[in-house]
């Protein structure tokens, strides 16, 4: 009688379904299908997939890791803080520290290159957020995440933090330059 | 046993109360109300932050906040006011005792000293740590002891909830299948088990690190099993709110569901999806495969979505039935034309299901797709979407029950019922905008718990688009309007408690009337050309057009940005 009383068939799985439903079920679920394709067709086709390259790290050894790359190939300092401008050459591996409260250091790509770019934080979890491109990506303390990117437009880009990471959250946003 | 249970019968719907239920039903959802008095008064505050132009407190006050109006929104109110639908679903749907009320206020005790434990913790400052409190970051214990005490109580309920269960059907107090409300209200106290386990598999070594007896929480596991809970809870509103859509079409309307098969296949699929679906949290994460994100959140989730459309169109489905039967035939569209939208018990439930579908349930398949989610992850459009589901949908359609049980449960008539007409559509549509607005302040990069994206005082700063700005601005505002409506509902519903006319609450006695039905055929032959409800597969067709269209405007946009691989 309604569907706040019991089920007036007492068989109610036997009862026969309305055409309006199955039709409607048949659309959803092709729909669902439609979806479920296009994630493994982007990955075969697309060109902005995420990497699941991952390792687990020590933070010492990455830090070593990245102030190799930063004594090689810094070209100058950025005015306001002093960081260090790297820019590393195409196709190598590059190094993007995060830490309370900032991004280190400061890089500088070419367009249309490719670059492992190796993602750890050395405290808590914080978000790479690469505006005004508008990717992001969560970064885990004692793993390193490698991702491959290729830069398709030039210019003055801002990383932020979107992880929360207490009080000087809002002030961890640094700047990557696209030649 | 059964002899000695008291009930009394509401004289103007035929509800039978247990005597000893009918205060735990009460507490649990006036605990529910004053919690969201709690949190609304932080939201005010918090969107009155965010909206730059004003920028009314600062920024550690701002955090803290912010992680409690987290805990005290999406977990405490809306848990509380579940347990309150749990008991009602039980023990009056079935006209049956409770199954061990001493147990229920063990739970409701449990509850409360947990949420006062971890309130303390926050407001004292020593867990500013976001609702998700992700390790490293340190809480104090009393943070972590506090929800894991509110998790036992929580789950005490649920069991109290299978328990009566279990009683109404040995003591026979109805024939055949349990109601379907009740089925959904089982669905969620599944997934509500749980949920709860999977918190406590985590929030217990967390409280244990947090005292020190644990050295190391591995981040990444963390957030695994941390949104094995924090995600399946937000499927228990769901399965809960889905549930009241349905109690009040059968309310309001006298609807049958169009086929019980169908409705109670589709609360199946939520037990069987819903959870793996929270891996859509992690699709931006290091550490994880490709294969198992794709794998959790399309077979998974597409699944649990399927059931969701299948609701979208089966409540209102039942609607449109009811009301051809009652002769509005006219067209497709008379049904909704002569709905009551001045009873604010249909006008909420109809906007529920509105800005969960539309808003609510689009934006969390765009989240859910593994590459779109780069483009969303972290961004303030999480919260948007979060909005339009648990405070469009769920909380919405928990406002329209209480005006329903207001004379009912608590035998008082409601004050002011022509403010309480409007309040529906000042929440519900102040609530949409709010949504959309945070939807697009996301889509233009704005990171979500943030004190301030001008980055005042920081070394490199960056420059957000005025439009990103303009989005704040409009949530500012449709985030007050929104507040009013909410304050509208906690005024009328305490306003009724303590100054409402007094009813006939009917007498006690220990006779109950066993729910026994005439048996009736299925529907068939209503509406246009052999379907039953052509008005509700036409809003069907142009949900999915607008869902289609959206989704591949996603792709688009994500083809134009950096190569990733």
């Amino acid at each position: 009688m309604s569907a706040i009383l019991p089920p007036p068939q007492r068989i109610w799985w036997k009862q026969p379904i309305d055409k309006v439903e199955i039709l409607w079920i048949a659309i959803a679920f092709v729909w669902c299908m439609v979806m479920f394709f296009m994630m493994p067709y982007w990955h075969v086709y697309g060109r902005q997939n995420l990497s699941s390259e991952t390792y687990r790290v020590k933070p010492q050894l990455y830090a070593k890791a990245a102030q190799e790359m930063v004594d090689k190939f810094t070209v100058r300092t950025e005015e306001s803080n002093k960081f260090p401008v790297v820019a590393p050459p195409a196709g190598s591996d590059v190094y993007l520290t995060a830490r309370l409260w900032d991004w280190w250091p400061v890089l500088e790509l070419e367009r249309g290159k490719t670059y492992r770019l190796h993602l750890t934080s050395m405290d808590y979890q914080h978000g790479f957020s690469l505006q005004p491109e508008n990717i992001n990506i969560q970064v885990l303390p004692g793993y390193e995440h490698v991702v491959t990117i290729q830069p398709n437009r030039s210019g003055t880009y801002a990383i932020v933090c979107n992880e929360f990471c207490g009080i000087g959250h809002h002030k961890m946003v640094s700047r990557l330059y696209v030649k | 046993m059964a002899s000695d249970a008291m009930f009394r019968t509401c004289p103007r719907t035929g509800l039978q109360f247990h005597k000893s239920a009918e205060p735990l039903i009460k507490l649990n959802a006036v605990a529910a109300v004053v919690m969201l008095l709690v949190g609304g008064t932080l939201a005010l505050l918090i969107t009155l932050t965010r909206w730059q132009a004003i920028h009314l407190i600062d920024a550690d006050n701002f955090y803290l906040y912010l992680t409690a109006h987290g805990l005290d929104m999406l977990v405490i109110w809306i848990i509380f006011f579940e347990v309150a639908i749990l008991y009602f679903c039980s023990s009056t749907l079935l006209r049956c005792r409770l199954a061990t009320p001493r147990l229920a206020w063990l739970a409701f005790a449990l509850m409360i000293i947990g949420t006062v434990t971890f309130n303390v913790a926050i407001f004292t400052g020593r867990a500013t740590v976001m609702m998700t409190s992700y390790v490293p970051m340190p809480a104090h214990p009393a943070f972590y002891l506090g929800l894991i005490l509110f998790a036992v109580g929580a789950l005490i309920a649920c069991f109290i909830f299978l328990g009566t269960l279990v009683v109404a059907k040995a003591e026979k107090t109805y024939e055949g299948s349990i109601p379907l409300v009740t089925f959904g209200a089982m669905t969620a106290c599944i997934i509500a088990i749980f949920t709860i386990a999977s918190g406590a598999i985590i929030l217990i070594p967390t409280f244990l690190w947090s005292v020190g007896y644990i050295k190391h929480i591995d981040p990444a596991m963390y957030r695994v099993i941390w949104w094995a809970f924090g995600h399946s809870s937000q499927q228990i509103n769901v399965s809960a709110h889905v549930a009241v859509w349905y109690a009040i079409a059968a309310i309001v309307f006298g609807a049958t569901p169009m086929s019980e098969r169908v409705s109670r296949t589709a609360f199946l699929l939520y037990i069987c999806f819903l959870q793996l679906a929270s891996a859509h949290h992690i699709l931006s994460d290091p550490a994880v495969g490709t294969e198992w994100k794709v794998f959790n959140t399309s077979y998974a989730m597409y699944l649990a979505v399927l059931a969701s459309m299948i609701h979208g169109l089966t409540v209102p489905g039942a609607i449109e039935v009811a009301q051809r039967k009652k002769g509005f035939t006219k067209g497709l569209f008379e049904w909704v034309r002569k709905a009551p939208w001045g009873n604010p018990v249909f006008s909420g439930m109809f906007i529920s299901l509105m800005g969960f579908g539309f808003l609510g349930g689009i934006s969390g398949v765009m989240m859910g797709t593994e590459q779109l989610n780069m483009l969303i992850h972290n961004t303030i459009y999480v919260p948007g979407h979060f909005h339009a589901t648990v405070v469009i949908g769920t909380t919405l359609a928990f406002m329209s029950l209480t005006y329903f049980l207001l004379p009912v449960l608590f035998n008082r008539e409601m004050i002011l019922p022509g403010l309480a007409k409007w309040q529906p559509y000042i929440f519900g549509l102040g609530m949409g905008v709010f949504c959309l607005a945070m939807m697009g302040a996301g889509t233009l990069g704005v990171p979500r718990r943030h004190w301030d994206i001008t980055f005042a005082g920081a070394a490199l700063p960056y420059e957000y688009p005025g439009t990103a700005l303009l989005m704040l601005a409009i949530c500012g505002v449709s985030g007050v309007i929104a507040i009013i409506g909410g304050a509208i509902y906690i005024g009328i519903t305490v306003g009724t408690l303590l100054f409402g006319r007094k009813l006939d609450e009917g007498t006690y006695t220990t006779q109950i009337n066993p729910l026994r039905l005439p048996v009736q055929a299925s529907l068939t032959g209503h509406g246009h050309a052999g379907f039953a409800a052509p008005g509700t597969f036409v809003f069907a067709l142009v949900f999915l057009t607008a869902f289609v269209l959206y989704y591949f405007v996603n792709w688009k946009y994500l083809s134009t940005v950096w190569g990733l691989s």
